[in-house]
């Protein structure tokens, strides 16, 4: 199943994927546009924006279109590519290029159209920004870059695009920088991200001097196909990898860092500084599962090597991660009180289950697991949008309440968002994305640990996100101000994601699993008969039970009587340690500031004391020199020459003086001295003749 | 060397050495005109007596009498105040006496080269002289013509008034 | 002590002399007498080797003597010319004070 997609036939590029550059173009335009206009031009913007990503809604939509006939067709995966020499050296050549196939279809589709969604949502709750258009430009900026990931076929576009995603995100997470602490939540992020791009990019290159291409695809020849990875499988790496293995794992760090996992999530939350559009877009739906899509690309080589049901080095240590970071994220939005860092924390959770199920289950149960989390926590942040808007700028949810009558179609599209997110059963897309997850991990061959740490994980995803929808909607109001429901333009558009959230767990029943089989590559039909797959039954009502449970307890504990806001959590007074360490987020903050950070600044005080003692005092010293010199030669100059020059010609003014005494003017000392010549002379004359 | 000669030479150095060391400058110039005889006295007594009389005409006759018109036209019989000796006066008496020296010790030296016994002396007549005038030296004939014509309109010129206003 | 040797020293006698009253007095005249007496010091030397030399007969020395004496007339007009324009000038005749040739 999984070897299929790198076994796949490649077929001649057709036209829609000439012009399948087009996607990420046409909004990287329009946000440079945007950049241009002069102050202020919101419509324009505004409309800039949307009808750059409507228009490459469109074009995804064709070329979903595209690949759906050419599936069913053929009934198997057909990938086109589009592949162009950028730069050439004397015998290696640096290619660019775009793939379209299923994978890169639907991921088109969905962040096209939930971007799209958002922009339109964004239009409603940033119109009293004064910053509209820099929001604008850089938003539209960073739905190109995130097209432009997903069509890479070119190891470099795609890092190119990742960085550009990177630099949007710092950018639009500080995007009222005047406030301290949104900078460094930016600078946060981009230097937490950054050091799972160094990995990354060791890892590209590691890749490139290997394989010797930097196409993913290639008609045989590229970097995911099985001669590239065979040669890859040869060669042995440090600790007992291969290189295979070696490679993927520093894939993975680059992933894990956008993607927050465990020990690069810090970020994340903080990153809530943002405005809520931000945090819907970026940090739920799109960019941090540019992560998990990244694995998913590269699947082919994160599997290679494995037996025929067992697992590889790469996606074993992926599974770990997923699975840990899901259980820890969840324990900590147990505690949290703001209503965005719950979210948050349970976009962190629900990455760490798309990274296990890529690790257990393969491409098809991590994507589809991650289509179905963009819908509904992209709806779920826009909720929690409206609820702040609504609020009057309020977040602490312990000063909300009963905002189920005052804000009703809020709380509608809220509680199918949360009911999808917990994964309640049949109705919700959550629950079928999930499941395919726990299944993938009851069948995992290394070990059975996930299993258990996933479906604990989905007993707090319930039991946290009950506990928030009590404190918001529920009881009545905290304060003494009254909400009031958003607009049309906010709430449309939650009403749309509502529908997805709940109509897209179709695709992914066992009876029509058309979305596996979409991206896996055979034909597929409705068969109720799937459901009746060993074991399959009974997974389905463990986990039933397990949502429910979760919803049980938080209705008992948080739901029945509405908590007063001063009082402390009903579970901080039970356990008032473990709840210390989930609100504290386990520390790990704290951690990085006394190690990484403290020796940082330690390197940076004793890279100080360097440049200042050692260099700057080289410097001083050869300056010194240098005076030193300069007065010597002053010295030389003015003293020596100078007064040997004066002197000199103080003499010869001496002795022109001394000789003009000779002219006196007087006739008699002219005779004198010639008489006295005459005598001279006649005595040498008189003297020499003498002999 | 005769009496006569001692005589003369006595005249002639007198006359010179008067010429010389006089306070009044009008003294001097007849020192001089006595120190021209002397030598005009010791050419005759050289046989060149064309010489001796050209001496008296010329030098009695023209130039003592021009010093003397000199000296009255230039006040010059007036005693200067800082006396009749010029600055550093011993220099010049060593020098001109150092010139003596030398002089005599060449004449002295060269004793054995110099001519003994005298030659008869010789009959110049003026025929002779003008022969060799017109004949041998015809060339600084003409050209002292020339040098005695420039000489006078030269000597006319410098000492003539000036003609321009501030004088 | 030959005759010649006797005219020959007179001769330097009156040459020195005469120079002596050349570089020591003050009046621009006496200098002039002084140069004359020189002269004649000079024509003595030439007539004295006339003489005494050989070959009286070709009058060279009278000769050389008559020619001296002619260009030292000439010179002494001239110079006393000059002596007479510069007292006009410098309304003195006195040496020590005419050095406006001063270097």
């Amino acid at each position: 199943m999984q070897d299929a997609i790198s076994s796949t036939p490649q077929l001649a590029s057709s036209s829609i994927t000439q012009i399948l550059w087009l996607i990420p173009a046409v909004p990287i335009l329009a946000s440079g546009v945007i950049a241009l206009l002069k102050q202020p031009k919101r419509k324009s913007a505004a409309t800039l924006a949307i009808g750059s990503l409507s228009f490459s809604l469109l074009l995804s939509l064709v070329a979903f279109g595209h690949v759906l006939s050419s599936w069913s067709q053929h009934a198997s995966t057909a990938r086109e590519t589009a592949n162009f020499t950028w730069i050439q050296f004397a015998s290696t050549n640096v290619d660019l290029g775009w793939v379209l196939d299923p994978l890169s279809a639907v991921m088109l589709v969905m962040v096209a159209f939930v971007g799209l969604l958002i922009f339109i949502y964004s239009t409603g709750y940033m119109a009293h920004d004064e910053n509209f258009m820099r929001f604008f430009c850089f938003l539209s900026l960073f739905a190109g870059a995130m097209l432009g990931v997903v069509i890479a076929n070119s190891m470099l576009l795609l890092f190119m695009c990742w960085e550009i995603v990177g630099l949007t995100s710092y950018l639009l997470i500080g995007f009222w920088y005047q406030k301290p602490s949104a900078a460094a939540a930016a600078k946060k992020a981009f230097l937490t991200t950054r050091v799972g791009d160094v990995f990354f990019l060791l890892g590209i290159v590691w890749l490139f001097a290997q394989t010797g291409t930097l196409l993913f695809y290639n008609h045989g020849a590229g970097s995911m196909e099985s001669s590239a990875l065979g040669g890859l499988l040869i060669h042995p790496a440090a600790f007992g990898l291969t290189a295979a293995g070696a490679i993927g794992l520093m894939i993975f760090a680059g992933a894990a860092g956008k993607s927050g996992q465990l020990p690069l999530h810090v970020w994340l939350p903080d990153a809530m500084e943002g405005p809520t559009p931000v945090s819907a877009l970026i940090h739920a739906a799109t960019m941090v599962a540019a992560g998990v899509y990244l694995i998913a690309r590269v699947y082919p080589l994160m599997h290679a090597g494995a037996l025929l049901s067992g697992s590889t080095t790469s996606l074993t240590v992926v599974t770990w991660v997923g699975a840990s970071t899901a259980v820890f994220a969840a324990l900590i939005a147990v505690a949290q009180n703001d209503i965005k860092r719950i979210l948050a924390y349970s976009t962190i959770s629900q990455l760490g289950y798309m990274m296990a199920g890529l690790g257990m289950g393969g491409v098809a149960v991590g994507m589809f697991h991650l289509i179905t989390h963009a819908f509904f926590k992209a709806l779920l942040f826009m909720g929690a949008g409206s609820v702040i808007h609504g609020s009057h700028e309020e977040q602490d949810i312990r000063r909300m309440g009963g905002l189920r009558t005052a804000m009703p179609a809020t709380f509608l599209t809220y509680a199918i968002g949360m009911l999808a997110l917990c994964g309640f059963p049949l109705l919700f897309s959550g629950f079928w994305s999930k499941d395919g997850i726990l299944e993938a991990a009851q069948h995992w061959s290394v070990a059975r640990a996930p299993f258990y740490m996933l479906v604990f994980g989905a007993l707090l995803t319930a039991f946290y996100m009950t506990r928030q929808v009590a404190y918001i909607f529920f009881g009545h109001s905290r304060t003494e101000k009254h909400a009031h429901e958003s607009s049309r333009v906010m709430t449309v558009p939650l009403a749309i994601l509502a529908f997805f959230a709940i109509a897209l767990g179709i695709i992914g029943t066992p009876a029509w699993p058309w979305f596996r089989a979409f991206l896996d590559g055979h034909s597929v039909s409705f068969d109720l008969s799937g459901f009746s797959e060993p074991g399959l039954m009974m997974l389905m009502a463990t986990s039933s039970v397990v949502v429910l449970c979760g919803l049980a307890l938080g209705w008992w504990l948080y739901g029945r009587a509405a908590p007063a806001p001063e009082q402390p959590d009903v579970l901080e007074r039970a356990v008032p340690i473990p709840w210390s360490w989930m609100r504290d987020r386990f520390y790990i903050d704290e951690l990085y500031g006394a190690t990484v950070i403290a020796f940082y600044y330690w390197w940076a005080r004793v890279a100080d004391w360097l440049d200042r003692r050692i260099w700057g005092g080289a410097v001083t010293l050869v300056a010194w020199a240098f005076r030193q010199w300069a007065r010597f030669n002053r010295f030389f100059d003015t003293d020596w020459v100078d007064g040997s020059f004066d002197k000199g010609c103080e003499e010869l003014a001496t002795g022109g003086g001394l000789l003009s005494r000779v002219q006196s003017g007087r006739v008699q000392t002219y005779l004198r001295l010639l008489a006295l010549a005459v005598v001279v002379l006649v005595g040498l004359l008189i003297w020499s003749s003498r002999a | 060397m005769s009496i006569v000669f001692y005589i003369v030479a006595a005249l002639a150095v007198g006359g010179a050495l008067a010429a010389v060391l006089l306070k009044n400058t009008v003294h001097c110039a007849l020192a001089l005109t006595i120190a021209f005889a002397g030598i005009a006295l010791l050419f005759l007594q050289l046989d060149a007596q064309f010489a001796g009389f050209a001496q008296i005409l010329v030098y009695i006759g023209a130039v003592a009498i021009l010093v003397v018109f000199a000296i009255l036209l230039t006040r010059g019989s007036e005693t200067p105040k800082d006396g009749v000796y010029g600055r550093k006066w011993p220099l010049g008496l060593v020098i001109a006496a150092a010139v003596f020296s030398d002089l005599a010790w060449a004449v002295l030296q060269s004793a054995r080269v110099l001519p003994h016994e005298a030659i008869s002396a010789p009959t110049v007549t003026v025929l002779q002289i003008g022969n060799a005038l017109i004949g041998r030296y015809v060339l600084p004939l003409e050209i002292i013509a020339l040098l005695l014509t420039a000489a006078l309109i030269g000597a006319v010129i410098v000492a003539m008034h000036e003609k321009e206003a501030g004088k | 002590m030959t005759p010649l040797m006797s005219y020959l020293l007179v001769a330097a006698l009156l040459f020195a002399i005469g120079l002596a009253g050349a570089l020591t007095r003050r009046n621009a005249i006496l200098v002039l007498i002084g140069i004359e007496l020189m002269l004649n010091a000079a024509n003595l030397n030439l007539i004295a080797f006339w003489r005494y030399g050989p070959h009286p007969e070709s009058l060279t020395g009278m000769m050389f003597a008559i020619f001296s004496i002619a260009v030292a007339a000439a010179e002494a007009a001239v110079g006393l010319g000059l002596v007479i324009s510069i007292h006009r000038h410098a309304r003195t005749t006195d040496l020590d004070a005419i050095n406006r040739m001063k270097g």
